[in-house]
């Protein structure tokens, strides 16, 4: 269970940083696509009797690479809807060859609250703090190519190269995070803080705590809900993270309604 | 050669049979709608529509009705509509609105296999759900699957000059006073149906690939629309029997002696003929005379 908490908290903190530039690029579908092309890796991997994480990662980057490459001759959306299917459909193949059956494929794809033992805790550790120095490191080129891609682009900034790095960045958090929240559910925990934290704050650097907060929140209560429950963490993340957009929705329409009849006066 | 490439008893299978023709109605409906979907850059709202069938299904099979379609389509259906609820005017924010309705879907999804799972023995709901087995098709959905698809073919019929104009360029839809907002509503369910009917074939999760591969790669291979349409279902159509065929084939197989997914088959020959199409001596010249030619660059 403490290698839960460790893991939940590291992977809390990765989903928000990256997430945050995830929201702001408008790469929501990327960070959908990505986790769900990881699960092919996992299921490579347990074939293989090699460490999930392992295949995770290998999956997810080949995952990145192909939406990169291919969205440049292609329409982006296109792509990445059929890269994701692809390595979704290879997940079933491989799962097909494999014993393994419903308990296992479930955890992977829903998360599951003693999925992470100590030996995982290492790797995890090593890809989250990677990827978020990676962000830190990129961290105004993503701002300006995010906020004013053409000035970006003025300025001498390769976008094409710094779309591939964030999706390999992107890649990474999400090889740290699935084995917590299941592949399903990583982008969740990626937009919806960020998401939420967005329209909070106008503060870039404000938002991006803001956003750290906010999915720290999440994973804690989804872990010790679904600890009381039994239910899949998954399922609490999904609806948690919902719950928080809307609820940050209506407090923006509130304040400009307020804000409307104050004027009006 | 026909022996070798059709393994015996292909061809008087009853369940080959059904999904011969369940496979090229729905690849056919996906067709036609997906070329919209392409056009529109809504390939993650197809995704969506197609993973909330996840929810339907899932939550349907909780409820002891038998039949997913049911499931697949209401999911699908209300995703849309919390969408179109959600949805945000600014086209940057509705990837975002999206993702939140997906998220919150899968969450359910989530606990209502789980409760399938531990409720009942059938261990293997979730993976039909989620990646579709075109081989146990029950035929008693057949009429029911048409209806849908047939609602969606005329949905797309009925607005289908508005919807082109309005894809290609709102604003200009919107000054020759062409409801958009409308249009789009109804192009919303009839995609909602077409990921649905794409679900009970390949799965929920897997639907995406019959919506999103054939028009695409038929929008590499030519720009006018109606062209693009049949090209997109006849690959579609394509794509689908050759997987189904391949699926017949695979039982000796190695490594293990009981077939490949048919699902994967497909999805994997669907990837194959974008990836084909992609090749230059395919692409033709953009025509300047096509409509659809601005807007759909390669």
């Amino acid at each position: 269970m403490i290698n839960t908490w460790l893991a939940a908290t590291i992977v809390a903190i990765v989903a928000g940083t990256v997430g945050f530039f995830a929201v702001l690029r408008r790469s929501a579908f990327a960070a959908h696509a990505l986790p769900q092309g990881a699960f092919a890796g996992a299921a490579c991997a347990s074939l293989l009797g090699l460490s999930t994480i392992l295949g995770l990662f290998v999956f997810s980057i080949i995952g990145a690479i192909l939406i990169a490459l291919l969205g440049r001759r292609g329409r982006h959306d296109a792509v990445t809807a059929l890269t994701l299917v692809l390595m979704l459909s290879l997940g079933a193949l491989f799962l097909s060859f494999s014993v393994e059956y419903a308990p296992e494929i479930y955890s992977l794809l829903f998360g599951e609250i003693l999925g992470v033992s100590r030996s995982d805790l290492l790797p995890i550790t090593i890809l989250g703090a990677v990827s978020v120095l990676a962000t830190i490191a990129l961290y105004r080129p993503l701002l300006l190519s995010s906020v004013i891609s053409d000035a970006a682009e003025a300025r001498g900034l390769n976008t094409r190269r710094l779309e591939l790095c964030f999706l390999l960045v992107m890649a990474l958090a999400i090889s740290a995070t699935v084995p917590v929240v299941g592949t399903f559910l990583v982008f969740s925990l990626m937009i919806a803080p960020a998401g939420s934290a967005r329209i909070l704050t106008a503060n870039p650097l404000g938002a991006l705590g803001l956003s750290i907060l906010i999915a720290l929140a999440t994973v804690w209560a989804s872990i010790a809900a679904a600890y009381q429950t039994n239910w899949p963490v998954g399922f609490y993340v999904g609806t948690i993270g919902a719950a928080g957009y809307i609820l940050a929705r209506t407090r923006q329409a509130w304040r400009s309604a307020v804000f409307k009849a104050n004027t009006a006066q | 050669m026909t022996g070798q490439l059709f393994e015996p008893g292909f061809f008087t299978n009853d369940a080959v049979q059904t999904a011969l023709l369940v496979g090229a109605v729905v690849a056919v409906i996906s067709a036609c709608v997906g070329i919209f979907t392409v056009i529109r850059s809504q390939a993650f709202t197809g995704e969506t529509l197609g993973d909330l069938g996840t929810t339907g299904g899932s939550a349907s099979y909780l409820l002891g009705v038998s039949n997913p379609l049911w499931g697949f389509a209401t999911a699908a259906l209300i995703g849309a509509g919390l969408i179109e609820l959600l949805g945000v005017r600014r086209r940057p924010d509705r990837d975002l609105a999206t993702g939140i309705v997906l998220g919150a879907g899968l969450g359910l999804a989530a606990l209502f296999l789980y409760l399938d799972t531990t409720s009942s023995s059938t261990t293997g709901v979730s993976i039909t759900i989620l990646f579709g087995s075109l081989f146990v098709f029950n035929t008693a959905t057949l009429p029911a699957l048409i209806a849908l698809g047939a609602v969606a073919l005329a949905l797309i019929a009925v607005s289908y000059r508005m919807l082109l104009l309005s894809s290609i360029s709102p604003e200009l839809a919107a000054a020759r006073g062409i409801p958009v907002r409308l249009v789009g509503a109804a192009y919303l369910v009839a995609l909602a149906l077409a990921v649905a009917l794409a679900a009970v074939t390949i799965g929920a999760v897997l639907s995406t690939a019959l919506l999103i591969g054939p028009p695409a790669t038929a929008l590499r291979l030519t720009k006018r629309p109606g062209l693009a349409m049949l090209t997109a279902a006849a690959t579609g159509v394509l794509a689908t029997w050759l997987g189904i065929l391949l699926a017949y084939d695979s039982y000796y197989w190695p490594p293990v002696q009981h077939g490949w997914p048919v699902s994967f088959l497909i999805v994997a020959v669907i990837f194959a003929f974008y990836v084909l199409a992609q090749l230059p001596v395919l692409r033709r010249r953009t025509d300047r005379r096509a409509p659809v030619a601005a807007t759909t660059n390669p």
